[in-house]
């Protein structure tokens, strides 16, 4: 909906000296295409090259393990021999009973998970995207003694997961701070929704500074002119807000947002140090994988973990594709070069100005 | 398929008793178990992997070593402090079959589990003075009636109490039963610097904790969790009696109801700050209370029962020897030097861990020390080993999910012990 | 132009920009309010006695240094433990910086075949639960011997690091004007030349928060660190932490803990007092060549 808007407010506010760019632009993705093709000789083999190193680390590290624990999802855990009251050292190959048993027999448990998982990342990730980019706005301001609030407004999501996750529980004690600032005793890590509360604020606290920094980059690109010229055209801040500033950091704050929504669905640390395992109220899915894993069952708890990562995967390719193919890159198609060309132009103008 | 172990005590006290080598209980068992005793053959360096103790005894004690032995050098490798990372740690050596830990120190209700997957080496009986040490202990390292480590220190719970108020509110003795020790509460309550007081807390947190603190209850009410044969007998009227004290205790407010969230420290912490009158907690709370405001004005007895004394859960570890090491005769020589009487005088002196020998007990030099120990061992001697199972994870999941849903209210306790018992069969038939 | 808007909307706008001015500050001061709070916490706690560390005061009293005492305690190992964080982070963060700029340069400027396949493939590959890999991955390292290395702790938090590099900073250079690429590449220079003088530091607030995160995330990694070494001189701070113990298996060493949080986060904040100004210089430098 913003990206719709972006060109006609974008061109409202732009100033006039970047009008006869703007007059000349219709041909500038064809222009830049062509631009590409005198390269392109080369640049399928210099992609290779360029590509292949990141895609040689990500196959070792992360592609083969994931393929182990796919097949691994297909096996058993190893059954008990009641003669000898020894574990067989095989693991059976029971094809999808894994899969059958997680949506059967441990139905209730999974959806409730599912659920969890899914209230956590919503809300965590909505609040954090809010509180994130208001911190990226005062870190971007000028005055004295920013250098120390943007080091101070980095801090929570520098402390380890760990030492964050004994620090609020610590907070969140029945004989803690949190209990004595609100005056009244509130079992925070007993089953309830004020669990969910106490990871939630725990996780926002943690992890809103990394939409925070992401975002305070994508502000750098955007031009002062820009906002001087809106602001001659009487654009109030909030009209500034909405109608430049966010369209412009949006590339950046989707992939800030994409990756928090990746990070939100594997959440585990956190609702597990500070409420604690088997909590139905705060289970997520990486918990349940964890559990399964922890009771030497690996092939459930891969079978958990690919149900998981299918997921993330689903949340991921619906998020690119609704929210903007300019996450993704180049999807070649005319509409989705038109698109992009729109959006790109508007840092345009002041860029010329200042090249100029 | 049967995840029980089968408990054939007969068995074990025969062998025990004559002394000899349990790898001939093994053969009878069945002779693949004994193909696969190993033959604890080569000598060289080895590993003791444990977590890390703030005392550095266990880095005495292996430093003790290495001096006798240039050769055959021990070294310690660290693990993490928490008790689940340990274990998955371990697990993890065992997965990838690395021989990068030879001798583990486990949980007591890791054995079974261990032996089962063969990640530990059965243990030849009659080279470590068992019968020296207090039976219950014992019974931890045992899978199968075999021996799969040897005791290294046990754990008991016992009830801490506010022996000054108790003095002042005209109670002489410390409560041998729950309805003794609830009168004791109503009498103390009448003082004026009581007043805000609970009563009782144990460890109610879903966690191990409460899987020992319901087992306790049941098994100080005459209950079993599972029976002598291992079967799960949990749906019985003596438990649910047993867990019927602690829900109505929550009820009445006999159990404050922050208690819900105690693990031992929030426990510990109300008990020093002068918050309850009786604690059950685990002999490490004794040092630490008396450096607080509660020092010489509480004392320590064996825990209260329904009719009479109460019986305890076992803590405490056991060392045993990994089935993928190497040098597995300086490990066994190792383990024998790490179990001995007199590195277990070491480990209660520097580091008060409760030894698994009898006479340790009676020595005055540490009853002075360490005053709780007469109660200590009491406990210990009327413990009862948590379920002694191979699925030993889910089995303490199931009976948290159904206490901790029973002291919340969700359930009845009724019920709550009818669903346990049909989690447990089910994990038994698995 | 500039300037004359400049000076409109200081003369006319007196009033509501001081009033703004204020609110301003009100916001600055309430979210750092927010970030500072449990941080405040943690060192407080740190700063009690062991037997004071349930207490609920604003100020630790007495101040005790003992926990950070006992974090320095040469059986601690924590120095060290610092040292080798910092040679992971830093070399992990070198490394997917200098893959990723590649990759992403590569995503962003050229046309090949497989490019939305391959971003979508390098995506997925961060969506796996850390805790189904681990096991494979161990059994990968012990095979080939990489136990007790710092490689078996850096490749691994390379996958984590890689996906978000590289995105970033596809995104970053995909909004630099290709124009000023292609003037300098008609003035004579190079496709590298190019990118190197024009388009790095036009995007240098993209790689340098891309930097701070990845290194960020490196310093924290825990599983991998501790499942990939078994020796105090190789392991890292969160892995010594997690070894901290109290005096038996049940007291909980809350104060060390706290102590060891707040160490191993200053550097950090260091780290990002040095390189603040280059996350907000980057397009002021660049246009200004």
């Amino acid at each position: 909906m913003v990206d719709a808007k972006t060109p006609p407010d974008a061109a409202a506010v732009r100033p006039s000296g970047a009008a006869p760019r703007r007059a000349g632009r219709p041909a500038a993705p064809v222009r830049f295409r062509g631009g590409q093709k005198r390269a392109t000789a080369g640049s399928g083999r210099m992609a290779a090259l360029l590509v292949s190193p990141t895609l040689l680390v990500l196959t070792v590290v992360v592609l083969y393990p994931t393929i182990m624990a796919l097949r691994e999802s297909l096996y058993g855990a190893k059954g008990l021999d009641p003669e000898t009251g020894f574990i067989s050292d095989t693991e059976p190959f029971v094809g999808l009973q894994n899969y059958v048993d997680i949506f059967g027999e441990a139905g209730d448990r999974f959806w409730n998970a599912f659920w969890n998982t899914t209230f956590f990342t919503v809300v965590t990730v909505g609040l954090e995207t809010v509180i994130g980019v208001a911190m990226a706005l005062i870190m971007h301001k000028a005055f004295q003694g920013r250098a120390l609030v943007r080091a101070s407004i980095l801090i929570p999501w520098a402390v380890p997961t760990a030492i964050s996750g004994l620090l609020w529980r610590w907070i969140f004690n029945s004989d803690g701070i949190a209990n004595a600032l609100i005056g009244q005793q509130v079992l925070w890590t007993t089953e309830g929704f004020h669990a969910k509360i106490a990871v939630i604020i725990a996780e926002v606290w943690k992890t809103a500074p990394f939409i925070g920094l992401l975002v305070l980059a994508g502000l750098q690109v955007i031009g002062k002119e820009v906002y001087e010229a809106a602001r001659m055209d009487g654009a109030s801040p909030v009209r500034q807000f909405w109608h430049i500033t966010l369209p412009l950091v949006k590339p950046a704050l989707l992939v800030a947002v994409l990756f928090r929504c990746l990070d939100a669905l594997r959440m585990f640390d956190l609702p597990y140090l500070l409420v604690g395992a088997q909590k139905n109220s705060v289970e997520t899915l990486s918990m349940l994988a964890q559990n399964e894993a922890s009771n030497v069952r690996f092939g459930p708890a891969a079978a958990y973990a690919v149900i998981l990562f299918l997921y993330v995967f689903l949340i991921a390719l619906g998020f690119v594709r609704l929210l903007g193919a300019d996450v993704v890159g180049d999807g070649g198609t005319a509409r989705k070069a038109k698109r992009k060309g729109r959006l790109r132009r508007a840092p345009a103008p002041g860029r010329a100005e200042v090249s100029a | 398929m049967n995840a029980r172990t089968t408990r054939v005590l007969q068995c074990s006290a025969v062998l025990v008793a004559a002394g000899l080598v349990l790898t001939a209980c093994g053969s009878s068992d069945d002779s693949s178990s004994s193909e696969k005793s190993p033959s604890f053959s080569g000598r060289g360096p080895i590993t003791f992997a444990a977590a890390k103790d703030s005392s550095g005894v266990v880095q005495k004690v292996i430093d003790s070593w290495n001096e006798e032995h240039p050769k055959e050098k021990v070294t310690f490798i660290q693990l993490p402090a928490d008790v689940n990372q340990q274990r998955q740690q371990m697990i993890q050596n065992a997965e990838t079959k690395s021989d990068a830990y030879t001798v583990l120190w486990l949980d007591a209700v890791w054995t079974s589990e261990f032996a089962a997957h063969q990640w530990i080496d059965q243990l030849p009986a009659a080279q470590f003075p068992l019968d020296e040490m207090l039976k219950p202990v014992v019974e931890t390292a045992k899978y199968r009636d075999n021996l799969y480590a040897v005791p290294h220190h046990s754990d008991g719970g016992v009830l801490y109490y506010r022996s000054d108020l108790l003095k002042k509110a005209g109670v002489s003795a410390a409560p041998t039963t729950w309805a003794q020790m609830q009168a004791a509460c109503a009498k103390v309550a009448k003082l004026p610097e009581a007043e805000d007081m609970d009563c009782y807390a144990g460890q109610f947190q879903k966690y191990e904790g409460l899987t020992v603190n319901f087992s306790e209850a049941v098994n100080s009410a005459g209950g079993v969790i599972t029976d002598a044969n291992g079967k799960p007998n949990v749906d019985t009227p003596e438990a649910k009696k047993g867990l019927d004290f602690l829900v109505d205790s929550f009820k009445d407010g006999t159990i404050p109801k922050e208690a819900i969230t105690y693990q031992e420290e929030e426990g510990r912490q109300a008990f020093q700050s002068g918050k309850l009158v009786f604690l059950r907690n685990w002999p490490y709370v004794y040092a630490q209370a008396e450096k607080s405001e509660v020092a010489g004005k509480f004392a320590v007895a064996p825990l209260p029962g329904l009719n009479g004394a109460g019986s305890s859960t076992l803590g405490g570890h056991n060392v045993a020897l990994s089935s993928f090491a190497k040098n597995k005769a300086t490990a066994l020589d190792f383990m024998k030097f790490f179990t001995s009487q007199d590195s277990a005088s070491t480990f209660l002196k520097d580091a008060s861990m409760a030894p698994p020998y009898d006479s340790l007990y009676g020595d005055q030099a540490m009853v002075k020390q360490y005053p709780y120990l007469a109660a200590l061992k009491e406990s210990i001697l009327n413990a009862v080993p948590r379920p002694q199972v191979v699925q030993y994870g889910d089995a303490t999941s199931a009976i948290q999910q159904e206490a901790y849903a029973a002291l919340n209210g969700d359930k009845s306790s009724a019920q709550a012990l009818k669903d346990l018992q049909s989690e447990l069969q089910k994990l038994a038939t698995k | 132009m500039t300037t004359t808007a400049n000076t409109t909307t200081k003369t006319t706008m007196t009033t509501p920009a001081k009033w703004r001015t204020w609110l301003v500050y009100a916001g600055v001061a309430l979210v750092v309010a927010y970030c500072l709070a449990p941080f405040y916490w943690m060192l407080v706690s740190s700063l009690r006695r062991t037997s004071d560390i349930f207490d609920t005061t604003l100020l630790p009293s007495p101040v005790s240094f003992d926990n950070y005492r006992a974090v320095f305690d040469p059986s601690q190992g924590f120095g060290r433990a610092l040292l080798n964080s910092l040679i992971v982070s830093g070399i992990t963060t070198v490394l997917a910086l200098l893959l990723a700029t590649f990759t992403a340069y590569a995503m962003a400027r050229l046309e090949f075949r497989f490019k939305r396949l391959i971003l979508t493939l390098i995506i997925a590959t961060s969506m796996f639960p850390v805790v189904s890999i681990v096991v494979p991955l161990l059994k990968l390292f012990t095979d080939i011997g990489w136990i007790n290395t710092y490689q078996a702790m850096i490749v691994p938090s390379m996958s984590f690091a890689l996906p978000l590099a590289v995105w970033n900073l596809t995104t970053f250079f995909r909004q630099m004007p290709d124009e000023l690429e292609q003037a300098a590449m008609i003035d004579g220079c190079t496709r590298g030349q190019a990118f190197r003088k024009i388009i790095v530091p036009l995007a240098a607030p993209g790689i340098f928060t891309t930097a701070i995160i990845t290194f960020i995330a490196a310093w924290n990694e825990f599983l991998i660190a501790l499942s990939m070494t078994n020796r105090p001189s190789i392991q890292t701070a969160p892995v010594a932490i997690s070894k901290f113990a109290g005096a038996t298996q049940f007291d909980v060493p809350f104060g060390s803990q706290m102590a060891a949080g707040v160490l191993v986060t200053i550097p950090l904040v260091i780290m990002v007092l040095l390189f603040q100004r280059r996350i907000v210089a980057g397009l002021t430098a660049g246009a200004a060549k």
